[in-house]
């Protein structure tokens, strides 16, 4: 192949990526636009079997570790994506996100070895940057793993001296970097990958549950500078391209997430050094609620008017997507008004809510966006929060100092009667305790969601 | 221009051609967007075939082969997962 024909093979590939995302962007197109990424990472993957260098196309004998090597990852990639349930995808792309940061730390490791005296300062800058943001993407997504999985707790981990030990540990990765620099060495680069990796765990541990898809985010974008910095190495331009693309288009993403959220970004990631772990207020205080029966729930939709569905994540766990259909299909039928309110964070991250319930065929239409549904909840007679806590919990508004304030919530408190389906008085993620399940025109029923909705819809039949 | 000059000006515009195509996107696409961007950057696989191909001990080519792997996790698992969750939103377009 030659250079020209390479590197326009290369130039369309890079095109075709930036289609993706524009493709992904917008709903109708977005199917499309993450074929066509892939179809350009494919395209990018065959040519560089033909790639012209100075030392010409690949030398033949590492060719059967090449493809050895694609095809494991192939096996183990392919099942993985697709035997993961739905409700654990953001695990999984935490996991992806953190192999691919492994992936250009180990690249950059290999680069570095391969660097010369001549090599130019430039280039020594970018593959140490790459080693260091690539172990700290590597680590950090497997802690955040961890989190979603609920391997590990999903409260903001606050170690002792943790804020001098996560300096510490950052002006030695400093330090390291610049001893790397200097002199070309491999036992002070694994020091400093080592050092590295170390941080990631630091930076992310501080995190609580809530706020995770943001870092996994915000680790995306890192992992696509390292692709980038790499690109700069090989003097690979599609590596620059796409690895850039993803760096600027995962910050703004971060940012708008973390708008989405109400939160600010520092506050998300500093938030638990500067403020001390809050610890759920009443707790450990015997209340009175008002518990009903399904039979009650059921009088109580039956009656009214306007019901607002309010799924959380209780209801994925549960798997109760179609069961909560078959409820709203038959309150339809009823003649009463039944829309579904999706906070944006609704789930484990941003759109995860939608995802699930298009994954149970539930309409379009009836999905309504928080700032649509919040002005209708005062004509609304029946709110009904299935498996969500954190998203309608009046103390984002009235409760500064507390871990989600500040984030937009669902107003189902100014409907005229609350429903929660709840497996117990636990609090939800963020581990704040809800007000308003003491409120007196509040009803639980407890129980796993599906099992509840199933009685529910029983008793409408019989109704 | 030099050459690390061209390569810095193409960063640039990088930078804010992927600031521009993301920047009106619903929060709805939040989660199928960061799935797709973060398969997009397994293309480091790129790098890993070329430092690969060029190793010479058996220190290079383990750890050129382990990040081969691992990128291939990467851009593979990446598309099809970001797929299976469109596909969900396909389903809701025909009721």
């Amino acid at each position: 192949m030659s250079r020209n024909l390479y590197d326009l093979m290369g130039l369309a590939a890079a095109v075709l990526f930036i289609l993706a995302l524009k493709g992904l962007s917008s709903p109708k197109s977005a199917r499309r636009g993450n074929a066509l990424g892939a179809l350009g990472a494919f395209v990018a993957t065959i040519i560089v079997f033909f790639y012209p260098g100075e030392k010409g196309e690949l030398p033949l004998d590492n060719l059967g570790w090449i493809l050895g090597a694609i095809a494991i990852g192939v096996v183990i990639g392919v099942p993985a994506a697709r035997m993961v349930k739905m409700t654990q995808m953001p695990q999984m792309v935490a996991l992806f996100n953190g192999v691919g940061g492994g992936a250009a730390a180990l690249v950059a490791i290999v680069e570095y070895i391969k660097l010369g005296e001549s090599a130019s300062f430039a280039a020594v800058l970018a593959t140490v940057f790459t080693v260091v943001v690539g172990c700290i993407s590597f680590s950090g997504s497997i802690v955040t793993f961890l989190k979603l999985q609920e391997l590990m707790t999903t409260r903001p981990v606050i170690l002792p001296f943790g804020r001098t030990l996560i300096f510490a540990n950052l002006a030695a990765v400093i330090g390291v970097s610049g001893w790397v620099m200097r002199e070309l060495g491999t036992s002070p680069l694994l020091i400093l990958a080592g050092l590295s990796l170390l941080f990631g765990v630091l930076f992310v541990l501080p995190v609580g549950g809530a706020d995770v898809p943001i870092v996994i985010s915000l680790l995306n974008a890192f992992t696509g500078l390292t692709v980038a910095a790499s690109g700069y190495v090989l003097e690979a331009t599609l590596l620059i391209v796409a690895g850039t693309l993803v760096g600027a288009s995962g910050t703004i993403l971060t940012r708008l997430m973390a708008e989405a959220m109400g939160r600010s970004l520092f506050g998300t990631l500093f938030g638990a050094f500067t403020q001390k772990a809050q610890d759920a207020t009443g707790t450990g205080e015997e209340r009175p609620v008002k518990s009903g029966s399904p039979e009650d729930v059921a009088i109580l939709l039956n009656y009214a008017r306007r019901v607002v569905i309010v799924p959380g994540f209780g209801l994925a766990v549960a798997q109760a997507q179609h069961t909560v259909r078959e409820m709203a299909d038959l309150l339809s039928a009823k003649g009463i008004d039944v829309a579904y309110g999706i906070h944006p964070v609704a789930g484990r991250m941003p759109g995860h809510m939608n995802v699930l319930l298009a994954e149970a065929n539930v309409p379009y239409e009836q999905l309504v966006e928080m700032e649509e549904v919040n002005p209708t909840f005062a004509q609304t007679d029946v709110a009904l929060v299935v498996g969500a806590n954190d998203v309608v919990n009046p103390a984002a508004k009235t409760t500064p100092g507390c871990p989600i304030y500040g984030m937009p919530i669902l107003d189902v408190q100014q409907s005229a009667n609350i429903i929660f389906l709840k497996r117990s008085m636990r609090p939800g993620f963020a581990g704040i305790e809800n007000e308003l399940l003491y409120d007196t025109k509040t009803t639980l029923l407890f129980g796993d969601a599906k099992a509840s909705l199933t009685k529910v819809v029983s008793a409408l039949k019989s109704l | 221009m030099s050459e690390a000059m061209a390569l810095l000006a193409i960063f640039t515009l990088a930078i804010f051609v992927g600031f521009e195509v993301v920047s009106k996107v619903s929060s709805t696409l939040h989660t199928p967007l960061m799935s797709g961007a973060n398969a997009i950057h397994g293309i480091i696989l790129v790098g890993a075939i070329i430092v690969a191909s060029h190793s010479h001990t058996s220190l290079e080519l383990g750890l050129s082969i382990a990040a081969i792997i691992l990128a291939t996790i990467n851009v593979v698992g990446g598309f099809v997962v970001t797929d299976r969750m469109l596909e969900m939103f396909k389903g809701k377009k025909k009721s």
